[in-house]
């Protein structure tokens, strides 16, 4: 791996992209008819599918209801075949239960889980195809979906993650640069607040520089916010027509 | 056990506390608690305490095959295991949501910094390399496990010592450690966790949250740095929203204590190698033989004791002599002696005096005495008149008086003695009604 080169002279990455620049993004609402909410995402070739549920009553125990807000209840799986060696198990190691967990933190931060007292929300999402940057295509592709269901949220969550190579901060890294082991965040931001709901980072970067990386994962994650945005609209204007107004 | 939950009325009080810059324990904002690190006898064994917060360090080592992508390269295993043992709210044998967050930051902290170098843990490329197991154990919860279990987990790697091996054509020998000296790992830095607690939506920041602060805090933010002031795991946690320049000024503050703990580290790593190499004692027996599991310590709390003297004097003064009683001792059977049911109770006197002595100090010790003795007397006057056995209800001595007359010569020398060294009271009115009692 050593003798990769991330950054050509020139400035341009392994797949040709620019150092801020993103993969391309195509996004699609509504996959699904059973799910109250669901959205398929594709950024470059990581593919994700989320789907959720609710607010609904409590499922299993209810002593898990909170008198106050919501729970939100987030799964994270993905698929056996979605990465270069095949997986045995698709969830339930710790790397999926830790997912899921920061999943759950990002949108119990952003949902208005207050307006739905004793009730659940459940996300699921499923990785299809991994190459690099899951995390924030599960975020994406959850926020769609949460979308679509209808359930009340401060501001979008948009999600990208970002490294740091050759005193340059990358946006929106690819598999072969996550494996490459430079230093990899991971960012959900609420573009209109400019606030962070989850902050995630490996491996070493020095203190001077992390300024540069938040700030390139900040824009990238406001132009991930201007595409959904755009998505969000269309499949609204598409569903006006089909109702026929 | 379910944890119990906390009330309103100390959720309220803490928030107040923490608005005002005040914690409960005394600490500025910024401050960590004390971090005391000791080892065990055998290398690689480790007990950090971080205030009373306490996690035990124990590396092993086994050669296994390598993983199938990397043939060159050992394997680092990090568990954390959160025993009843540490708070009655963690379940045995159970991966909880915590259990997971904790574990996984762990591995990222040391394990994706790569702090030690795995390729050096290889033996025979694809065949045998070292697993290294870390087992980190939290002894006692009072919040901030993250922090002790990374100081754990590095201090205990850093201590640990790996028997030696020769490669010869294929054979692979292990040597004891008596055979040749065992090999340290090589360890390129040490990655230390720093936690920030956030209050009121991120208004508050507070560093190493105890268990109560952490049960009040919205969310919390963890940095894990190294003393090159580089940083090796971010994340954040709990439904906050940060800002950018909050996460900045956090990596600042993360630089100067991981500094500072960094220094302790070595210190006691340094320590522990002297006393190893000079032959000394060593182990976690020696590092609590000096504070006995018996011994009664108590901290000192500071009390204003200037003007107790006059206060003491002031009360004595105000106070009236109680009345004077005699009681005659009922006689039930003969042998037995009771005082005080049916008649006047003369005990009312003993109580006023224990009153007043509450309110004196130690100075008044000696008065305190002399009372007591001169209740004792009293009894035994009561008691001499019928039976020669007497027990003194007086909580300093049992006394058995065989020979009234002398006993009564040896309390008076006493009662002198503190007179001329006590304070003026009304032990003269005392004094006077014992001698009419002894007459």
């Amino acid at each position: 791996m050593a003798g990769l080169e991330l950054l050509s002279d020139q400035g341009y990455r392994v797949d040709g992209r620019r150092a801020g620049e993103l993969r391309k993004i195509q996004a699609r609402m509504g996959v699904f008819a059973q799910a109250d909410g669901s959205a398929y995402i594709e950024q470059g070739n990581t593919k994700a599918l989320a789907v959720v549920y609710g607010p609904h009553e409590i499922r299993g125990s209810r002593a898990r209801a909170l008198p106050d807000r919501a729970l939100v209840n987030c799964q994270y799986s993905s698929a056996t075949f979605s990465t270069g060696e095949r997986k045995r198990r698709p969830h339930g190691d710790r790397k999926s239960c830790e997912m899921g967990l920061q999943l759950r933190q990002t949108f119990e931060a952003a949902i208005l889980t207050q307006l739905h007292p004793r009730s659940q929300i459940d996300i699921y999402v499923q990785v299809l195809q991994a190459d690099g940057g899951t995390y924030s295509a599960c975020v994406n592709a959850a926020t769609l979906a949460v979308l679509d269901a209808g359930i009340p949220m401060r501001d979008f969550v948009c999600a990208c993650s970002a490294g740091f190579v050759d005193g340059t901060a990358l946006a929106d890294l690819s598999h072969v640069e996550e494996a490459a082991g430079g230093p990899q965040l991971a960012l959900a931001l609420l573009p209109a607040s400019g606030q962070i709901a989850l902050l995630e980072m490996d491996a070493r970067l020095h203190e001077d520089h992390l300024e540069r990386v938040l700030e390139t994962a900040s824009r990238a994650a406001r132009d991930v916010h201007t595409l959904l945005d755009r998505v969000v609209r269309q499949h609204v204007c598409e569903a006006s027509l089909l109702l026929g107004d | 056990m379910k944890e119990t939950p906390l009330s309103n009325c100390e959720r309220r009080f803490l928030l107040r506390a923490i608005e005002e810059k005040k914690r409960l324990d005394g600490r500025q904002t910024y401050d960590y608690r004390s971090i005391r690190i000791s080892f065990g006898t055998d290398y690689g064994c480790c007990i950090v305490e971080l205030g009373k917060t306490r996690v035990l360090g124990q590396v092993s080592c086994e050669l296994v095959s390598p993983k199938l992508n990397r043939a060159t390269e050992g394997i680092l295993f990090f568990n954390l295991e959160l025993s009843q043992m540490a708070a009655p709210a963690f379940e045995p044998s159970r991966q909880s949501d915590l259990l997971v967050k904790l574990n996984r930051l762990l591995e990222r902290c040391l394990r994706n910094s790569k702090c030690i170098d795995t390729e050096s843990l290889c033996v025979v490329a694809g065949e045998k390399v070292w697993q290294i197991r870390v087992d980190l154990h939290l002894l006692n919860h009072d919040g901030n496990i993250i922090d002790a279990a990374s100081i754990a987990a590095i201090v205990a790697l850093c201590h640990f010592r790996r028997p030696d091996v020769s490669v010869q054509g294929n054979e692979v020998t292990l040597y004891t450690p008596e055979e040749r000296d065992p090999v340290p790992l090589s360890i390129h830095h040490m990655p230390i966790c720093a936690s920030f607690a956030f209050f009121q939506q991120g208004t508050y920041l507070l560093v190493d949250p105890n268990e109560r602060e952490e049960r009040v805090m919205d969310g919390l933010l963890v940095i894990a740095m190294n003393k090159h002031r580089e940083i090796c795991t971010i994340q954040s946690s709990g439904g906050i929203m940060l800002l950018k320049d909050q996460v900045l000024r956090c990596t600042k503050i993360a630089g100067v204590k991981v500094a500072e703990i960094t220094e302790l580290i070595q210190k006691a790593l340094e320590n522990d190698r002297k006393v190893r190499k000079e032959g000394g004692k060593c182990g976690f027996a020696e590092s609590i033989a000096n504070q006995r599991i018996t011994a009664f310590k108590m901290e000192k709390a500071p009390i204003d004791t200037s003007d107790v003297g006059e206060k003491a004097e002031e009360i004595i003064a105000e106070a009236e002599p109680p009345s004077e009683v005699v009681c005659n001792p009922v006689l039930r059977t003969p042998g037995t002696a009771q005082v005080g049911e049916g008649i006047e109770n003369s005990w009312g006197d003993l109580g006023d005096s224990e009153k007043e002595d509450e309110d004196g100090d130690s100075d008044e010790a000696a008065v305190l005495d002399g009372l007591k003795m001169d209740t004792g007397i009293e009894i035994s006057n009561h008691g001499n008149q019928d039976a020669p056995i007497v027990l003194s209800d007086s909580e300093e001595e049992e006394m058995i008086i065989l020979d009234p007359d002398k006993y009564m010569k040896k309390v008076r020398t006493q009662t002198i003695s503190t007179k001329q060294a006590a304070v003026p009271s009304k032990r003269p009115t005392k004094k006077r009604k014992k001698k009419r009692a002894v007459d």
